[in-house]
């Protein structure tokens, strides 16, 4: 096994009498799409929020690329190429589509104390968020102001953002979340795509996804991991069914 | 981008060309009156402009803007009454020490939001008011008087009518290009785009406090000038400047005339120091009026004056 891209060390967090992530440790691969599934409140986008570093954790060490970045904020953790999307879509909503995009290509190349030259006439800026738009089947929307784009582009473009920062590791909180079944279909695509350039952590509810994408899985349960290995063993870990799928609900339907 | 044709922008055109024109005008009918008042609004104009670029542009809603107004004042003044009388030296010092003012209470209170930044805003600017209150070698409560405006050695007269109107407009002009320079730039776009979601700019990689804070300092430099103008204008500087009354009259400057764009401010001005003038012909109770027609504006024209010319296009 190669040197961990992102290594979880005993890292908790708490709110009030709640344990959110109760010593929680994992590691991710370089080259990976590992994915992370558990119930409701399992406490997923906390993890996802201390790895990213909106969300300081009580204890614990998070490294990234063989490097301890616990402490580290999240506009220093972007740049050391460390990428997320948002469960709930946060974008910048009065932009438009290209301009999201360019932002965040704007935030890796160089600083950003310009205060004279028309950034939007910048063009390998506009080039780097073209090409990723693209990438996201979102081309022709460039110039579309974001709230005018329907759930399912936003979505995508959640996306192209975080791959205009050129990550290392993108961590996606639910991609799929409140998506048809045709725009599922086209995002499970995508991250097949996406997977063979750039090592993924997905969140997500949908099973059928999880189990078509992942090279391994890590269960939560009450912010603590109950179970990580390949999806086939995940199927048939009886723990697994127990705590987070329930009898009724086995994997091996979806399968 | 090129600016459009439409409606707002052949207004603002309109506008630029009558002020340019004004002095004209002025001579022409021996009306005296009406280029002092222009000359008082073009400075205010700039002021709210400056206000415009963090509250508009930046989403800091900052409650102490009228304070670089005195200290730029202020520094006029007090350097004029210590003997030192050039504007070479007056201005540049009026802008740094609004840099400085800018800088100070930006850093701590951009540590907080909404609320909170919007009183920690105004506590500063009371806390000013009452420092120059307490000038007392500087006039103190009565306020200062500028015996002589700023000598730019013979460059321009600042005691001659016209040529300190068209410095005015000058500065004001400059000001308006600044701004809209800054905000099409990339430092602009960080900025407005921490307004829209500070979230999602800090996960995309930048510091956003620190782009907020340059902006709270430009901001405050562009109002500080509009403080020297305002000393020379009236010849005199008052703790009254600073006071928070008239940090609100900025605000609603902004927002009559459009937050967010680039010539609302202007605007905004005109229409407001226009109704208080007239109004104050006929009655001392101008803001029973002016009241209900802010209240209007916020309620059904979001976006100010501004907002609804650039509507009228699309009917």
């Amino acid at each position: 096994m190669s040197e961990p891209l992102l290594r979880v060390d005993n890292l908790v967090r708490r709110y009030g009498g709640i344990t959110a992530t109760d010593n929680l440790s994992m590691e991710v691969i370089p080259g990976e799409l590992h994915a992370i599934i558990g119930p409701n409140g399992a406490g997923k986008t906390t993890l996802i929020s201390q790895l990213t570093g909106q969300v300081m954790p009580n204890s614990g060490t998070i490294r990234f690329a063989g490097r301890d970045v616990t402490g580290l904020p999240s506009y220093k953790r972007s740049r050391l190429g460390l990428a997320r999307s948002f469960q709930i879509t946060s974008l910048l909503k009065d932009f438009s589509a290209i301009d999201n995009v360019a932002l965040a290509a704007q935030a890796h190349d160089g600083h950003s104390f310009r205060f004279w030259g028309n950034a939007r006439k910048e063009r390998h800026l506009r080039d780097t968020a073209c090409a990723a738009l693209e990438r996201v089947g979102l081309g022709k929307r460039a110039d579309i102001v974001v709230s005018q784009l329907s759930h399912g582009e936003q979505r995508e473009l959640e996306l192209a953002v975080a791959l205009a920062t050129k990550p290392q590791l993108l961590l996606l909180d639910e991609p799929m979340a409140g998506l048809g079944v045709t725009e599922s279909a086209r995002m499970v695509a995508l991250l097949k795509e996406l997977r063979k350039e750039v090592t993924i952590v997905l969140v997500e509810h949908d099973m059928e996804a999880v189990f078509a994408l992942a090279d391994r899985i890590t269960v939560l349960v009450y912010g603590r991991v109950i179970a990580c290995d390949v999806p086939d063993a995940i199927r048939r870990d009886e723990e697994v069914k127990r705590a987070y799928l329930g009898e009724q609900h086995a994997v091996t339907r979806h399968g | 981008m090129m600016p459009k044709l439409n409606v707002s922008n052949a207004v603002a055109a309109l506008i630029c060309a009558a002020l340019i024109l004004l002095p004209v005008y002025s001579a022409a009918t021996g009306n005296i009156f009406i280029l002092t008042l222009f000359t008082r609004i073009t400075i205010y104009a700039l002021a709210a402009a400056s206000l415009n670029l963090i509250m508009g542009y930046g989403g800091m809603m900052s409650f102490g803007h009228a304070a670089y107004l005195g200290i730029g004042g202020y520094a006029v003044g007090i350097l004029a009454a210590e003997g030192i009388g050039s504007g070479f030296i007056q201005w540049p010092v009026a802008l740094a020490v609004s840099a400085l003012f800018a800088l100070l209470i930006g850093s701590l209170s951009l540590r907080t939001r909404g609320v909170y930044f919007i009183m920690i805003t105004l506590a500063f600017a009371q806390m000013a008011y009452y420092v120059a209150s307490a000038l007392s070698r500087y006039g103190g409560d009565d306020g200062l008087t500028v015996y002589k405006r700023s000598d730019f050695a013979g460059l321009i007269n600042l005691s001659d009518r016209n040529q300190f109107y068209y410095l005015c407009l000058a500065c004001l002009f400059g000001g308006l290009y600044l701004i809209w320079r800054i905000v099409n730039s990339r430092f602009g776009l960080v900025v407005q785009g921490v307004r829209s979601n500070e979230q999602r700019m800090q996960a995309i990689g930048f510091h956003a406090n620190r782009y907020r804070l340059v902006c709270f300092v430009i901001s405050g430099t562009i109002c500080g000038l509009a403080g020297a103008l305002l000393a020379n204008n009236t010849d005199f500087v008052s703790p009254a400047v600073m006071y928070w009354t008239r940090s609100g009259d900025l605000m609603v400057m902004v927002i009559l005339g459009g937050m967010g764009s680039l010539f609302g401010p202007v605007i905004g001005a005109i229409v407001y120091l226009l109704l208080e003038e007239l109004l104050s012909q006929f009655t001392e109770f101008s803001g029973l009026i002016l009241g209900p027609v802010l209240l209007l504006i916020v309620l059904f024209a979001r976006g100010g004056i501004m907002g609804l010319l650039g509507r009228m296009r699309r009917v």
